[in-house]
């Protein structure tokens, strides 16, 4: 993990924020899905990007994880040791290294983020295994504990996700990342396809973790019930453009672009 | 006293000898020639050829006598024949353009410029047993119908198309070819190599994945826009001469599919292309390979992989019938000590699970 | 090793394969020395046995036999198996090598499924065959991605199999062809040998070449290099043990063959090394 590339040296941690994005761009052939998107997250806060399908928020969200190379731009991240590192400046060794621990992503479909015939224990044990651990019990520990965390039964360590419900899979998923005890999270839709009352109790568990470990967030979400119950701040995109950000209540229940406004009349009080 | 059983070199010897006995069958019967394979077994030896990768007509009549008729043998002893030739010169790209043609046809218009040609197939044969044509000494040669001469020129379907531009022009590869036989394969390969693998891959194995995009799985809309099948000049270009010299003639195969049409915001749409070649008179695998070739193309023409035709690894990794047939039939070998040691776990493991029971 | 093309029997190179590819593999062993357990690809030729029947040993055998040499060949640790006659059959007519059944007269042993029990010494070089060179592939499929997975020392994923195991039948289900770590770097298939046979590759005072014909993968462990077998810290590898001894040698400390003798079920145990058992057998005879 030492070929990082240094840009600012921060003088106390809490001088930069977490995550810096800075300008960035990416497109598909003649579509332009993201357009000098730039904002900052500090440690310890959720952000909620919302829009409709098609803003580009699924994007930004690929880019910030990785999954995609921005065509411009910059994504800044701050390490444990305080040096910041440009993500894809980064080699390949250390960025997914950083994707393995400090970082944790919640994909919107649980396949995606959990080995389905794998045991929940061997899954949310992965990681401690994929640094080194190597002791059976205190690894197959941990992932009880994990379990209990986030409200699975115990009982069902060695049952594979496939017999989970789709809202235990999305805390299975949830746990699988944690376990690392990222200092942040990327979410895609976590509550998507789930029931309403799932949802909620999927809310409640997630708001609790967020502010029991401090985790920092994003949430892309297009239900803007679900940034208001997690998200301190928002950003709204549109056309692949952020065109408002703001504390949560405020942009929710005063919104100033035009865009927002129609967003937040069009849903059902 | 147990002794363990010796005679293992016997046994191959014995074998060796009942092999020879039953490849020649009853002796009352005629010893089939070298010649009788080649003429009337034509396609047989078209195919050895072809996945054997060696143009040697005799030599494949050779390889499917030692064989017994087992076509896969016959092209593993082709390929192991192969293996210790020494390399004397690459030679030019066929020009299947000038060939001398037997056979072309095209399913894209009514007529066009050269005609269709049927040529010698069973395109519309009823598939009936003929008793008489199969009686031995039955077959009467018929006369051979007055063959027109094919003056008129014979364009390419695909040149035709290309002149509107309704065609993508044929891909551009690597200046030098890599070459499947001298370098291990590594993924993703580039489609000069997978033309190389699909080639001399298994015919059948080529057929049914060809068959799986025609049912769905990652359609692509083919439509036969040239079939050939003729005689092409072999050319080299010897440096100390400095001009093409032709060593000799082979017979070809080929195929070109011309496809789904694929635009993007700034190109208008194009049909696009697949291609197959084989010796030889093997038709269905230069057409079986044109539709494989197409779908292997997925990610190049950014469509989404989802059949296992357009699986690169899949499809390259496994079309091989001499790797396919050895690692399958390898099963026959002794496994006795891994067997053992799955039956010493497999002991221990029931042996713990009655104690749990037992505890309970 | 002669420069020149030496004809055999048949008008074939020594040893068969010509001298060019002996090069060119002999270059791929070279960097599988350099690199211990990395698997080296290289360009398999098609050899008059069928793939998957050895010829990726027969091709590292073939590149590196001279003229001096004494090849012993097993199969399932014994020198009459039909297939282990049928290489050792090939090397004669190809290179006329004297050969032995004697482990601790060879100078090169081929083997398919057994690491002989006798212990070899610096002037030896074992030649295993390989069926699936790659570790990980019952996990990942993909070649590209196993790839990417040992640059990146990505076993994450192994070790997830070992727990699944552990979890489900209480311990490591793998009997044969048990995963390895060579020089604490890259994760290795040692071929099917029995999880017995693991320890003996552990600081070998013999070169150690591993051939994959169809696979087209060659891989090595230099002498005296470490090759632990992956286990958890509370749950360590551990060998077979039988209940019996040899049937004919009273060898306790040996890979024992089980053999059904009669319709009833009966059943006696022999070593598989049946070089190892002959001279234990000797031994005996002379007390």
């Amino acid at each position: 993990m030492n070929d990082l590339s240094l840009t600012d040296v921060a003088a106390t941690p809490y001088e930069t924020p977490l995550l810096r994005v800075s300008g960035l761009c990416k497109n598909f052939g003649a579509v332009v899905a993201c357009r000098n998107v730039s904002f900052a997250l500090w440690p310890g806060e959720v952000l909620g990007v919302v829009g409709e399908s098609g803003s580009g928020k699924t994007t930004l969200l690929n880019c910030v994880s990785a999954r995609l190379q921005p065509d411009a731009g910059r994504i800044e991240f701050q390490l444990r040791d305080g040096r910041v590192a440009e993500l894809f400046e980064m080699s390949e060794p250390a960025r997914r290294m950083l994707m393995r621990t400090d970082w944790g992503i919640v994909h919107q479909n649980p396949r995606d983020g959990l080995r389905l015939g794998v045991s929940a224990g061997a899954n949310v044990g992965e990681r401690l295994m994929a640094v080194g651990a190597r002791h059976y019990g205190e690894i197959r520990g941990n992932a009880a504990d994990w379990l209990r965390k986030v409200e699975i039964e115990v009982a069902r360590i060695d049952d594979p996700p496939r017999t989970f419900s789709g809202g235990m899979q999305q805390r299975l998923q949830i746990a699988r990342n944690l376990v690392s005890r990222p200092r942040l999270v990327l979410m895609d839709e976590p509550t998507g396809g789930l029931d309403v009352s799932v949802q909620a109790r999927l809310l409640d568990l997630l708001r609790g973790l967020c502010s029991e470990l401090g985790l920092a967030a994003i949430v892309v979400t297009h239900d803007l019930g679900v940034a208001r119950l997690l998200a301190h701040r928002l950003t709204v995109m549109r056309r692949g453009e952020i065109v408002e950000s703001g504390l949560t209540d405020q942009v929710l229940d005063d919104p100033q672009h035009p865009y927002t406004q129609l967003l937040v009349a069009s849903i059902l009080q | 006293m147990y002794v363990a059983v010796k005679g293992g070199e016997r046994a191959i010897a014995a074998a060796h000898q009942l092999l020879a006995e039953a490849r020649r069958g009853k002796t009352e019967v005629p010893e089939l020639t070298l010649a009788q394979i080649e003429e009337q077994l034509a396609l047989a030896v078209d195919r050895v050829m072809t996945e054997g990768s060696v143009y040697d007509r005799e030599l494949a009549a050779r390889a499917i006598k030692q064989a017994r008729g087992d076509l896969i043998e016959a092209i593993f002893l082709l390929r192991a024949y192969r293996t210790t030739l020494p390399r004397l010169a690459v030679s030019l790209p066929i020009d299947t353009g000038a060939a001398s043609l037997k056979r072309r046809i095209s399913a894209t218009f009514k007529d066009l410029p050269g005609g269709q040609l049927l040529g010698p197939t069973f395109d519309y044969t009823h598939r009936l047993i003929d008793f008489g044509l199969t009686a031995d000494g039955g077959s009467v040669t018929p006369s051979p119908p007055s063959a027109p001469e094919p003056s008129e020129a014979m364009p390419r379907v695909s040149g035709l198309l290309g002149e509107e531009g309704l065609i993508e022009p044929n891909p551009a590869g690597e200046a030098e070819p890599g070459d499947l036989t001298r370098e291990p394969l590594e993924f993703p390969a580039d489609r000069a190599l997978r033309l190389q693998n699909l080639a001399r891959g298994d015919e059948g194995f080529l057929l049914a994945l060809g068959y799986s995009t025609q049912r769905g799985y990652a359609r692509n809309h083919p439509f036969a826009g040239e079939i050939r099948i003729g005689e092409v000049e072999i050319e080299i270009m010897p440096a100390e001469l400095g001009f093409p010299v032709v060593i000799g003639e082979i017979t070809v195969s080929e195929c070109e599919m011309v496809n789904q049409f694929k635009g993007s915001a700034t190109a208008p749409p194009q049909f696009t292309r697949g291609y197959g070649l084989a010796f030889g008179e093997c038709e269905r695998k230069a057409i079986a390979m044109a539709l494989v070739d197409r779908a292997l193309r997925a990610k190049e023409l950014g469509e989404e992989v989802i059949a296992p035709a357009q699986d690169q690894e899949f499809v390259l990794s496994q079309s091989d019938n001499v790797e396919a047939s050895g690692f399958v039939q390898h099963l026959k070998l002794p496994h006795y000590v891994d067997f053992q040691a799955e039956l010493n776990l497999i002991r221990r493991l029931r042996t713990r699970a009655t104690e749990a029971d037992a505890a309970e | 090793m002669s420069e020149g093309e030496e004809q055999t029997a048949g008008g074939y190179n020594f040893a068969y394969l010509d001298e060019q590819t002996k090069r060119m593999i002999r270059r791929a062993i070279l960097k599988a020395v350099a690199i211990p357990g990395y698997q080296v690809p290289f360009a398999s030729r098609e050899m008059p046995l069928p793939f998957g029947w050895g010829t990726g040993g027969i091709q590292v055998t073939a590149s590196i036999i001279g003229p001096n040499d004494r090849l012993k060949v097993i199969d399932q640790g014994a020198d009459d198996t039909t297939n282990a006659v049928s290489i050792r059959q090939f090397f004669a007519k190809t290179a006329g090598v004297a050969t032995t059944d004697r482990t601790s007269h060879a100078s090169i042993v081929q083997t398919r499924h057994r690491i002989p029990e006798t212990p070899l010494r610096e002037d030896q070089i074992i030649v295993y065959q390989v069926p699936i060179p790659e570790p990980m592939r019952w996990l990942e499929q993909r070649e590209a991605e196993t790839r990417r997975m040992h640059a990146l020392a990505d076993y994450g994923p192994m070790y997830v199999r070992l727990y699944e195991d552990i979890a489900q039948f209480g311990r490591v289900t793998t009997a044969y062809d048990y995963p390895v770590m060579v020089n604490g770097r890259y994760l290795m298939r040692p071929s099917p040998i029995p999880k017995f046979d693991n320890p003996k590759m552990n600081m070998s005072a013999a070169l150690q070449l591993f051939g994959a014909g169809r696979e087209k993968r060659i891989y090595a462990v230099p002498p005296y290099t470490s090759v632990k077998s992956l286990d958890f810290t509370d749950h360590p590898f551990t060998i077979e043990r039988w209940d019996n001894s040899c049937a004919i040698c009273g060898a306790n400390d040996s890979f024992l063959d089980e053999v059904i003798t009669d319709d009833r079920g009966s059943r006696l145990f022999v070593c598989s090394d049946t070089d190892y058992c002959r001279q234990r057998r000797a031994v005996k005879a002379a007390e």
